[in-house]
């Protein structure tokens, strides 16, 4: 039997027709990316290729590296085999791969949710023999409610500080989360500021010609009354630093998808948890690997076990993967990894006197 | 059912005790009076009658959740809380209610007398018509696990800013075995008597560490700078037993266990002295297990708490006493104001007129003038079956719930040992999809056996780690249960050790727990079961009847 177009290896996916690794951890001559979170897009890489609108912020994040970047629905040729990329609806940038070779084609979604954010260009689905999928969230028990409903009560505890006197922290990470947030905010109710993590990967998407509201980064000029009068978007390493506690008394809201439980939900001590995700819920992940229409699916991350052996009693030909994406199954800390990562994976040189600042 | 799960949502949502009363008063002042007192059984564990089985609300709850029934249990490891996991799995709503709590429950409780068939159209229907959060309150009415993030304390706090009534009063007037059917918001405000319920007890006096929060012991030179001069003080032996209030009053008895347990049954040693004693005497104090005049170990005691039925051998061998050491009512009158010498003048009175003085026993005071002679006695604690010693300040009045000031335990300090964790199976509710309660080996020979279990102990920060560890280290699954790689050593302390033959390691420990992670040691250095089995030789030669 020939060897699948795609495999697993100890480097990530490798295709050994187009020799190119997609999403690979350990630095390899060809890494195709599907977008620029940090467990994703690693440093190191010879060549890199991914969507637009990642660009600037994997400048940003990785340093000089040598980018190829390429619009949604074109397509390269490597070796003769065929590399295009879909809307994964994830982040803004966020891409579905496509490859295709003598008529087989595999698709890996990378990091995908189903629901439209106003922000990210929509979740395409893309049919395909072989699906390699996440499930972060392949437990029935998580079901997003829609976008539209978190935000009326985000913008609603907003409102609801300002008439107590408390200054508002909103906290998501720095590339996705932040941007939704930012794009959905009542600002009708004050001004937009920013933790510096946040506004550099604004200023990253800015650059690629992406479109953001007005938002002011929080220096040590900024005035502490006038912040705390507008709403603070800042990154989950934030949270209960001296930093943040400049701004009190404040009320904290927690945005992830780990919210959907009350456990989860005490333990970060948030004020508020809103349960909004950047990963498709039970329903999306089901809907979108039918959607494919393929003969295999692989679950590379998230509740594997669960959701591979549900999709099999359903009558998916489905398989657990083992891979170094959205760090371990099960994870409430995938959230914080983020940010973590974003700053101590920088070569030093590359670090920005800020970043350098937020890092201690 | 909408403003009590509100309420529920809301205290979920701040940490912040200020706001938490606050939320609580605002619930009182916006719900009928009979829903207050409904909200008050259930914030006090006075929950409803169980009217439906778990296994079939479990398996109603699969069925309207449309998942396979391992897809509901693996859900319910993820989440950690039955009710919960129903409500998170079941489809959304599609039409509403406004029944109130009260409602509610006597819906709850007219299930009595309905069949099987009939419950399960009511349970259905009803879940269709609540939202997730009013389901999950719902379900938690249902199954009977009512815990809240919520203190009595505060509950008492809001109550008394409400109406205007001081809170120790409150806190008695909540306590006793009313139920919200028979107990008025009316009656409940109202200046009462003793005479209102005769089965009330008064709330317990809880004394706080001296210690405090630290591990550190104190000294005689610390308690003479904490305490002032040590004439000021009685103190007399901690006895690990069960705590208890025996009320005689009208001429019927009642035993309350700290939990506001009533527990007269479990307890029939104890009638005939209590039915002597002159009507209106409430008496505080310890029940514990003795023979031949000595107190056993706690965990003889234990075999007979869960018991049902005490059998003509239960109570054989594990014949109980009480050792009394307070008293709080006295020919009819509340006598918690008066000091603790007075009380204890009056004790012993009441004491020296039993004629049953092997049952009914008097906690005697331990002889001291220095603080450095009671440092000194303080070490008998082990010979003595007793945790420590009770100081308790001459003047002191009896106060309500835990208080700082004029009671303390002075406690010896837990035994321990070093042992390597090998099992490791996630917690409930703050901690749940965390790796938090753990198993603990010794070594025998070049084998690790397991001896203990803890899940107390750890910082936030420090479970996160270990968490991190089993995820990356588990060797076997057996359902919720992981066999990890033994490798992380910890000290574990515990207040006694016993024989046992129904443990593999042939010992069973007191209050296991986690003093501190031995970042420092490697497994190969943890204790051994040879150096645990000469610990039972201190103080303990009697084998836990089996």
């Amino acid at each position: 039997m020939a060897k699948p177009l795609l495999e697993f290896t100890d480097r990530g996916i490798y295709c050994q027709q187009g020799k190119f690794y997609i999403d690979p951890w350990k630095p390899v001559d060809d890494a195709v990316i599907t977008h620029a979170h940090a467990d994703h897009a690693y440093w190191g890489h010879k060549r890199y290729l991914a969507h637009h609108l990642s660009r600037e912020v994997l400048l940003y994040r990785l340093g000089e590296i040598n980018l190829q970047t390429i619009e949604y629905g074109e397509s390269i040729v490597k070796n003769g085999v065929k590399i295009s990329m879909y809307p994964a609806g994830h982040v803004i940038g966020s891409a579905q791969i496509r490859v295709e070779y003598k008529g087989v084609v595999w698709v890996v979604s990378g990091d995908y949710k189903t629901e439209d954010d106003g922000i990210s260009t929509p979740f395409e689905p893309v049919k395909c023999h072989h699906f390699i999928s996440e499930c972060t969230f392949g437990m029935p028990v998580y079901t997003w409610k829609p976008q539209s409903q978190i935000f009326e009560d985000v913008n609603g505890w907003w409102k609801s500080n300002l008439e107590h006197g408390l200054a508002t922290v909103i906290v998501g990470y720095s590339l996705g989360k932040a941007q939704r947030i930012l794009q959905n905010l009542d600002l009708n109710l004050g001004k937009v500021y920013t933790h510096g993590v946040i506004e550099n990967t604004n200023e990253a998407l800015r650059r690629n010609g992406v479109i953001l509201n007005p938002t002011e980064r929080i220096t040590s000029e900024s005035s502490k009354e006038a912040v705390r009068k507008g709403i603070i978007i800042a990154p989950p390493s934030s949270v209960g630093t001296p930093w943040m506690r400049k701004f009190g008394p404040y009320s904290f809201g927690y945005c992830s998808g780990w919210m959907a439980i009350r456990g989860a939900k005490r333990r970060r001590a948030a004020d508020r948890g809103f349960v909004m995700s950047d990963h498709a819920d039970w329903d999306g992940l089901v809907s979108a690997i039918d959607a494919t229409d393929c003969e295999c699916v692989y679950l590379t991350h998230g509740y594997t076990a669960t959701f591979t052996r549900y999709l099999n009693e359903i009558g998916f030909n489905a398989r657990e993967v083992h891979t170094l994406y959205g760090g371990e199954e099960e994870d409430d800390a995938v959230t914080e990894k983020d940010e973590k990562e974003e700053i101590s994976e920088l070569p030093k040189d590359e670090r920005s006197p800020e970043l350098k600042e937020a890092a201690k | 059912m909408k403003a009590f799960a509100n309420l529920f949502l809301a205290l979920d949502e701040t940490n912040k005790t200020n706001e938490k009363v606050k939320v609580l008063k605002d619930y009182f002042t916006s719900v009928p009076d009979t829903d207050k007192m409904h909200m008050l059984a259930l914030f006090t564990g006075r929950k409803p009658k169980r009217q439906i089985n778990a296994t079939l609300i479990r398996t109603w709850a699969i069925e309207a959740s449309n998942i396979p029934q391992w897809l509901f249990e693996e859900s319910y490891h993820v989440v950690g809380d039955l009710a919960e996991t129903m409500s998170l799995l079941m489809p959304a709503s599609e039409s509403s209610s406004s029944k109130s709590l009260t409602e509610w429950i006597a819906e709850i409780n007219n299930l009595a007398d309905k069949n099987e068939e009939e419950k399960k159209l009511w349970l259905m229907s009803s879940w269709a018509m609540l939202d997730s959060q009013e389901r999950f309150v719902f379900n938690k009415l249902l199954t009977g696990s009512f815990r809240i993030g919520v203190s009595q304390n505060l509950v008492v706090k809001a109550l008394a800013d409400v109406t205007g009534i001081e809170a120790p009063a409150l806190t008695h007037r909540i306590m006793g075995k009313w139920m919200p059917e028979d107990y008025t918001y009316e009656q409940l405000v109202q200046e009462q008597t003793a005479s209102d319920d005769i089965s009330r007890p008064y709330p317990f006096f809880l004394a706080y560490p001296i210690q405090e929060t630290s591990e550190k012991q104190k000294s005689a030179e610390d308690l003479h700078l904490a305490l002032g001069d040590a004439t000021e003080w009685q103190a007399e032996w901690k006895w690990d037993g069960i705590r208890a209030q025996m009320i005689k009053r009208d001429g019927e008895i009642f035993i309350w266990s700290r939990g506001e347990d009533l527990a007269t049954e479990k307890f029939p040693e104890l009638h005939p002295f209590l039915y002597d004693l002159p009507n209106g005497t409430v008496l505080d104090g310890e029940i514990l297990s003795f023979s031949n005049g000595k107190p056993l170990p706690f965990n003889v005691l234990q075999t007979r708490i869960g018991r049902k039925n005490l059998s003509k051998k239960i109570l054989a061998e594990s014949p109980v006493a009480t050792i009394v050491y307070d008293c709080l009512e006295y020919e009819g009158e509340d006598i918690r104001h008066k000091t603790q010498s007075e009380r204890r003048e009056i004790l012993e009175t009441l004491q020296s007129q039993t004629s049953d003085p092997e049952t009914f026993r008097i906690s005697s005071l331990i002889e001291f003038d220095t603080w450095q002679e009671l440092e000194t006695q303080r070490e008998q604690s082990r010979a003595m079956i007793a945790e420590g010693i009770m100081l308790k300040r001459k003047s002191a009045t009896y106060q309500v719930g835990r208080r700082r000031g004029d009671w303390w335990k002075w406690k010896i300090d837990p035994l321990s040992v070093d042992a390597v964790m090998v099992y490791a199976q996630k917690g409930h509710g703050r901690r749940a999809d965390l790796y938090t309660d753990y198993t603990f080996a010794v070594w025998d020979g070049d084998k690790l056996v397991p001896f203990a279990k803890a899940y107390s102990g750890l910082t936030d920060a420090e479970i996160n780690k270990v968490d991190y560890f089993v995820k990356r280290n588990t060797l076997e699954k057996f359902g919720p249960v992981r066999t990890v790689k033994p490798e992380l050593v910890f000290e574990i302390g515990f207040e006694g050790i016993n024989k046992s033959s129904r443990h593999k390691s042939g010992i069973a420990l007191r209050f296991p727990r986690i003093l501190r992670w031995r970042h420092d040691k490697p497994k190969e250095e943890a204790d051994t079961l040879e150096s645990l089995k000469t610990l039972l030789e201190i103080g303990y030669e009697d084998e836990t009847p089996d």
